[in-house]
């Protein structure tokens, strides 16, 4: 065996599956369809599946034959150059190192276990070819993102995973309010791609490379009095990086996309917009945390802007009535955590909660896609309920992944929220006030999640005239596998996931704390958890009439939460509508200029067209006497003006 | 009085000079297209007339190797044409040529 993995073969088969559904899905078979589209998310969670096996036993003497050529992380393929242009090299490589290499584990296994969800729901739908080649596409750019070895080539896979879920959020473009959601995505994604784009440029001007263990390096090199540190270089890199995270992965001010994302089919939700794509921002954050490490300011700014928007979003979330929106503002919430847990340098924790939340929050929208199937794609949960009994196995399913998310022991959630409020309440004074708004979140969420479950699953059918049905093996399958997953998921720690991290995203930093101080905080944020099932169970199950009246009594904050705090009518106010107006402008005034000459070279040459048109009769006498008549111009021409030709010389010179 | 004496360059080509009206103007007034043809011949042979002309007085062979060329153009220009006139009047049954006027057949 050679020391290449191949790793190129991870985004490429999902590739050849896009292009061979894409181009000849509609001609082929639906099984054929399917077989090519679960291969490449299949292969690719084997093939990292069987390096994750060699590196955990590497050293060890009793590992089989087959992981023993495994080389030590991190592991770098290079495919050689992209871009030269003088002193810029960019090169196309693939790093797989710890961080990577959970990342990927995670986009490949929850994709695979998405994918195959996706052949019982998309089963009735005529875009099924054009469903898979999509999904296959955003997994060859999200691999390419985790693999990239240098920030352009992460932006390549940031911007392709973009355009993968434009595409997926608009799959049933026939209605109007899909392909709206779509163009919002890609434009307010655009926005924080600007601030990325920045950044890259900014770390190309003051280091020359875009590699990111080069750049790793060159900060460890320099010394701290080097006006890069002082002169507010590296925090400005930072703030950029943020700004473009803050776009991909939802937080504010930039989150107003993905609640409407959820016009896309409900596993793209999951995939997509829960568990990978939009943690491509935090991962970034964690791939890059060199330059946020030696950013003080941007890492405040990172913190609060998480802190912030996970409460901001759980809020929200408390109100909403279609169950994958409570959804989508629950996956705000949450990547909200994970931005606090990078802006108190706790990369790991983050890293730690992205993969639980990746377990439980595929699940919870796998199982909201499961009772929206039943219920023949109701999605508004006062028209669910009593749904315990008709969906035996998506209750049950459910009730695990509202368990983690809540923060019960022992489930999955439980140990990386606990991980992450440990983290920042270490960090000073200002981590309380960090710990106490992630705690209050804690609450929120509890409450809000367990509203969804009260509301969809308990109490009498709200809608007597539907008859669900559970959903088919192969949508269960994964619900079964991720609901394990979602209980099961922590159990590793997290000593041990970030002693495994390390290498990557450095040590986490909890030597402030004990023992005695986690286990107190944990049970603290136990019983918030339980506060939060128990105020869900007094207002939904025992005294249903309760969140009316309250609303009733206090209709301001209700209509202000209902109406998500009125951010969408703002931007549309300070932004959209300048925005339109100026256009409007521009096309009365510049764009007149430009189609007025435009019309005028035209009509200039229909004019002469019209004229000329009238000699092209076809009639041979109109052609004739204009012939002779300019005979008779010229002959005229020659007599009268005069002696300039001698004819008689001329004749002359013929004789001769 | 010299009766030796040719007949003046002039004639000659006054002569050519109304053969090649003669020619212009029935070309242009008829609607005939055989008509017009021979009104074409017409005009080929009023230039002929003139080149003789003026190889006898220039004493120069030239002009007479000119009038072979447009003979032998006439002929083949004879052959082409009465072929293209005999195909539109099969394709139109008529020769009148303000009713030929589409550019095609």
């Amino acid at each position: 065996m050679n020391d290449s993995l191949h790793l190129w073969l991870i985004p490429a088969l999902p590739l050849a599956g896009f292009l061979t559904n894409g181009i000849a899905g509609k001609r082929l078979p639906r099984w054929l369809v399917t077989a090519i589209a679960l291969a490449g998310p299949l292969a690719g969670f084997a093939a990292v599946f069987i390096i994750l096996l060699g590196v955990m036993n590497s050293g060890s003497a009793t590992a089989p034959a087959f992981l023993a050529n495994t080389p030590s992380l991190p592991f770098v393929d290079h495919f050689g150059s992209w871009i030269a242009v003088g002193p810029i090299q960019v090169d196309f490589t693939f790093v797989l190192d710890q961080l990577s290499l959970v990342m990927l584990l995670v986009v490949t296994g929850v994709g695979f276990l998405i994918h195959v969800y996706s052949v019982g729901y998309m089963e009735h739908d005529e875009g099924y070819a054009r469903y898979f080649s999509y999904l296959n596409l955003f997994l060859f750019f999200m691999t390419t993102l985790v693999l990239a070895g240098n920030i352009l080539l992460m932006f390549v896979g940031w911007e392709g995973v973009g355009l993968a879920s434009y595409l997926l959020i608009g799959f049933w473009f026939q209605k109007d309010s899909a392909s709206n959601a779509g163009k919002k995505a890609f434009i307010v994604n655009r926005i924080g791609d600007f601030g990325f784009l920045i950044g890259i440029f900014l770390l190309l001007a003051n280091f020359g490379t875009l590699t990111f263990s080069e750049i790793a390096s060159k900060i460890a090199a320099s010394p701290a009095e080097l006006p890069i540190f002082t002169g507010g270089v590296l925090t400005t890199i930072a703030l950029c990086l943020l700004f473009g995270a803050t776009g991909k992965s939802a937080q504010l001010p930039l989150y107003i996309w993905l609640p409407d994302a959820m016009e896309g089919p409900t596993p793209v939700s999951a995939l997509i917009h829960a568990a990978t794509m939009v943690t491509a921002g935090v991962y970034m954050i964690a791939r890059t945390h060199v330059i946020f490490d030696h950013a003080p300011f941007a890492l405040g700014v990172l913190a609060v802007i998480g802190a912030a928007t996970a409460l901001f979003a759980a809020t929200m979330g408390l109100v909403q009535n279609d169950i994958k929106r409570v959804l989508a503002y629950s996956t705000i919430s949450q990547l909200g955590y994970m931005f606090l847990a990078c802006g108190v340098a706790a990369y790991s924790a983050g890293i730690f909660h992205l993969v639980t939340h990746a377990f439980f929050k595929a699940l919870l929208f796998l199982a909201a896609g499961s009772v929206i199937h039943a219920m023949g794609g109701e999605q508004d949960l006062r028209k669910m309920g009593g749904l315990r009994k008709k969906l035996p196995i998506t209750f049950w399913t459910m009730t695990a992944g509202v368990l983690a998310i809540a923060g019960f022991f022992p489930f999955a959630g439980f140990f990386s929220k606990d991980a992450i409020l440990y983290a920042a309440y270490l960090q000073g004074t200002s981590g309380k006030i960090l710990w106490g708004v992630g705690l209050l979140t804690a609450l929120l969420t509890s409450l809000y999640m367990f509203r969804l479950w009260y509301m969809a699953f308990l109490g009498e059918s709200r809608s007597p005239e539907v008859h669900p049905h559970e959903s088919p093996w192969s949508m269960l399958g994964p619900l079964v596998i991720l609901a394990v997953l979602s209980v099961t998921g922590g159990w590793i720690g997290i000593e041990h996931f970030s002693a495994f991290l390390a290498p990557a995203t450095g040590p986490l930093n909890l030597e402030a704390g004990s023992t005695r101080l986690e286990i107190i905080l944990s049970i603290v944020a136990v019983l918030v958890a339980l506060e939060g099932l128990l105020i869900a169970d007094k207002y939904y199950r025992r005294r249903p009439e309760r969140p009316a009246q309250l609303a009733a009594a206090a209709p301001g904050v209700y209509n202000l939460l209902l109406h998500k705090y009125y951010v969408d009518e703002f931007y549309g106010a300070v932004v959209v509508k300048p925005l339109l107006a100026f256009s409007k402008y521009v096309l009365g005034g510049v764009d007149l200029l430009l189609t007025g000459s435009a019309w005028l070279l035209a009509g200039i040459t229909n004019f002469t067209g019209t004229i000329l048109q009238g000699w092209q009769s076809g009639n041979l006498r109109s052609y004739a006497a204009w012939l002779t008549a300019g005979a008779v111009a010229l002959l005229l021409f020659l007599l009268l003006s005069g002696s300039s030709i001698d004819f008689a010389v001329a004749l002359k010179g013929m004789g001769r | 009085m010299n009766f030796q004496q040719e007949v003046p360059l002039a004639w000659y080509l006054l002569l050519s000079a109304a053969l090649f009206t003669l020619g212009i103007v029935g070309f242009l007034i008829k609607r005939n297209l055989i008509t017009m043809f021979m009104s074409i011949e017409l005009m080929l042979n009023a230039v002929n007339l003139s080149f003789v002309t003026f190889a006898h007085q220039w004493h120069a062979v030239k002009g007479q190797i000119f009038v072979f060329f447009v003979m032998m153009v006439a002929a083949a220009e004879a052959a082409v044409g009465l072929a293209i006139i005999i195909a539109v009047f099969r394709a139109r049954s008529t020769l009148a040529v303000d009713r030929i006027d589409l550019m095609k057949l």
